[in-house]
């Protein structure tokens, strides 16, 4: 089982893509679930510190927006945890998406350094789009190693 | 009790920043409430569209599409609080178009802020204190005759004023150095008293703002207690005789430099800071002092002189000294120095407040500098307008305030 960054780190359908094929996927739900400090679990989960953004400063200089800092203070550390990444630009809004522009920039970049495996693909807009774009992201998620394999 | 001001919130960064809370809390201790405008997600990009402007970030997608909402009336706000990211340019641009867009529209009041993660609620609070007021006392600052006697005190960073008022007239003024609040306010109103030839219990109301107006509001017992932004603004164009239409205030304060572009006498939008005391009334302070002459004598020293000859940049008032201390070594004479001083702190303002608002004449210079004319002068060269000084400027906030005050003789 390989642990997997989504991207959008919202979209809780790559979320569920990655786990049916039997991988751990790292994005936003599990970023934020594990610092929740609401009444409930599925209350608006942001109650970031700014402490966040001063963690944030492990992946982005003092000078990048405090916004940034704060995403990446999430973000960052799923990162250096990821073994593969499945990225999909351009998406609809309702797919999921990042506030951000230039958190979403900071955080390709910091994957494609990584050197690990990242599927790009190209948010669909037809059915026939729809099919491929599955059909590859689950030929991808094959590749990667499974449990006990790594 | 009355009900609470809606504040509705467009902003991008301000959760990952750490600072939602701190909007919550400034929007709390003015009697407020900050809400965030309910649109559907398949109205962002229509909205975006149709703005026109073409922006990456989902968030700040969603900060156009809430205004526009607002300006459709499809939501109802009192007042306007927009906030972005510092230092981050594709919001700055968002944000200042927003700022533009929204007053242009509707008659919503605006104001704007970049926040980084060490702002607070107190940074916030003047702000949010003027956005409440402009949306709950529009009938109190339509006020533009002052009638029976009041006062107003400005208890500011640097200098306490206070102003007598009697029937439309200043009939007396204290001013002193702030020190200890309420003793500098004491004595500032027992100078003012003294030259109206009136007794405190002759006072039929109060106003009372500045940093130390909550302080000194309790101490005087006064009928109003308010920010400097609208309390400058009622004080600017009423001692300029220019009430109705457009008009634009500056203060050059001692610790921090307002904009406010005014119509009919109330803020539209405004802006409030300055990056460092380099772009204040402070860095003068300091210029006199090391050029061995009073804050008064300035202004006509600098007048005598050339600003360009000297090269000097106080967007940092360490480094600003450093010029300065570095021209007179170098033999610049004290009249270039001073010129340039003014200059400086003219092109600071310029550079990052007034970039921010819509400038319309009048342009009306008021606080303490403005009685300094280098600055005065050096504002009009880089605005390329002849600025407006009124009579009794350095009581400004006072005057203000006392106007605003007798609003409340008849229990308006």
């Amino acid at each position: 089982m390989a642990k997997v960054f989504i991207y959008p780190a919202t979209s809780l359908i790559l979320s569920d893509l990655v786990a049916r094929f039997g991988h751990k996927p790292l994005g936003a739900a599990l970023g934020i679930r594990e610092r929740i400090q609401t009444a409930g679990i599925d209350s608006p989960p942001l109650q970031i510190t700014p402490e966040e953004p001063k963690r944030g400063l492990k992946y982005a200089a003092v000078e990048v927006p405090s916004g940034v800092r704060g995403r990446m203070a999430i973000y960052g550390p799923l990162i250096e945890e990821a073994e593969a990444a499945v990225v999909v630009n351009d998406a609809d809004l309702a797919f999921g998406c990042m506030g951000c522009a230039r958190t979403d920039e900071l955080i390709l970049f910091s994957l494609r350094q990584s050197g690990i495996p990242i599927l790009e693909l190209k948010y669909p807009t037809n059915e026939d789009e729809g099919v491929q774009f599955v059909a590859a992201i689950k030929k991808f998620l094959a590749s990667l190693p499974k449990e006990g394999e790594a | 009790m009355s009900r609470k001001v809606r504040i509705a919130q467009l902003s991008c960064g301000p959760e990952y920043s750490g600072v939602q809370k701190e909007i919550y809390d400034a929007a709390e201790a003015v009697g407020a409430e900050v809400f965030f405008p309910d649109i559907a997600l398949a109205d962002v990009e229509r909205a975006v569209d149709k703005f026109g402007l073409d922006v990456r970030s989902a968030d700040l997608k969603l900060m156009i599409a809430r205004g526009m909402a607002l300006v459709d009336g499809k939501v109802d706000a009192d007042g306007v609080f927009i906030g972005t990211c510092f230092r981050c340019a594709e919001a700055a641009i968002v944000r200042n178009e927003l700022r533009r867009y929204i007053p242009e529209h509707s008659k919503l009041p605006v104001v704007s802020y970049s926040f980084t993660e060490r702002t607070t609620s107190g940074t916030l609070l003047t702000r949010m204190e003027a956005l409440t007021t402009i949306a709950r006392r529009r009938a109190l600052l339509a006020r533009e005759e002052q009638t029976g006697i009041t006062m107003g005190v400005d208890s500011g960073s640097s200098t306490t004023k206070a102003v007598v008022m009697k029937d439309n007239k200043i009939v007396g003024t204290g001013w002193l150095p702030t020190t200890e609040v309420i003793k500098s306010a004491e004595g500032a109103v027992a100078q003012a008293l003294e030259m109206a030839g009136l007794a405190r219990e002759d006072i039929q109301a109060i106003g009372t703002t500045g940093y130390g107006r909550f302080l000194i509001g309790k101490h005087l017992k006064a009928d109003l207690i308010q920010e400097e932004l609208t309390v400058n603004s009622k004080g600017a164009v009423y001692l300029a005789g220019h009430q109705r239409g457009p008009s634009t205030v500056i203060d050059i304060g001692g610790m921090d430099n307002k904009a406010i572009s005014v119509i009919d006498g109330i803020p539209g939008t405004f802006t409030m800071g300055g990056i460092c005391a380099g772009a204040s009334g402070r860095f003068l302070e300091m210029t006199a002092k090391r050029l061995g002459v009073d804050i008064t004598e300035l202004g006509p020293l600098a007048m005598k002189g050339m600003g360009k000859n000297v090269s000097m940049n106080s967007y940092c008032i360490v480094f600003g000294t450093q010029s300065l201390v570095n021209a007179l070594a170098a033999g610049s004479s004290r009249e270039d120095v001073a010129a340039a001083a003014c200059h400086s702190v003219a092109e600071q303002v310029f550079e990052q407040q007034l970039q921010e608002i819509d400038i319309k004449e009048p342009v009306i210079m008021v606080g303490g500098t403005s009685l300094i004319e280098g600055l005065v002068y050096a504002m009009g060269q880089l605005l390329q307008t002849e600025i407006v000084v009124p009579p009794y400027s350095q009581y400004i906030g006072a005057v203000g305030s006392a106007l605003l005050s007798s609003g409340f003789i008849l229990g308006e």
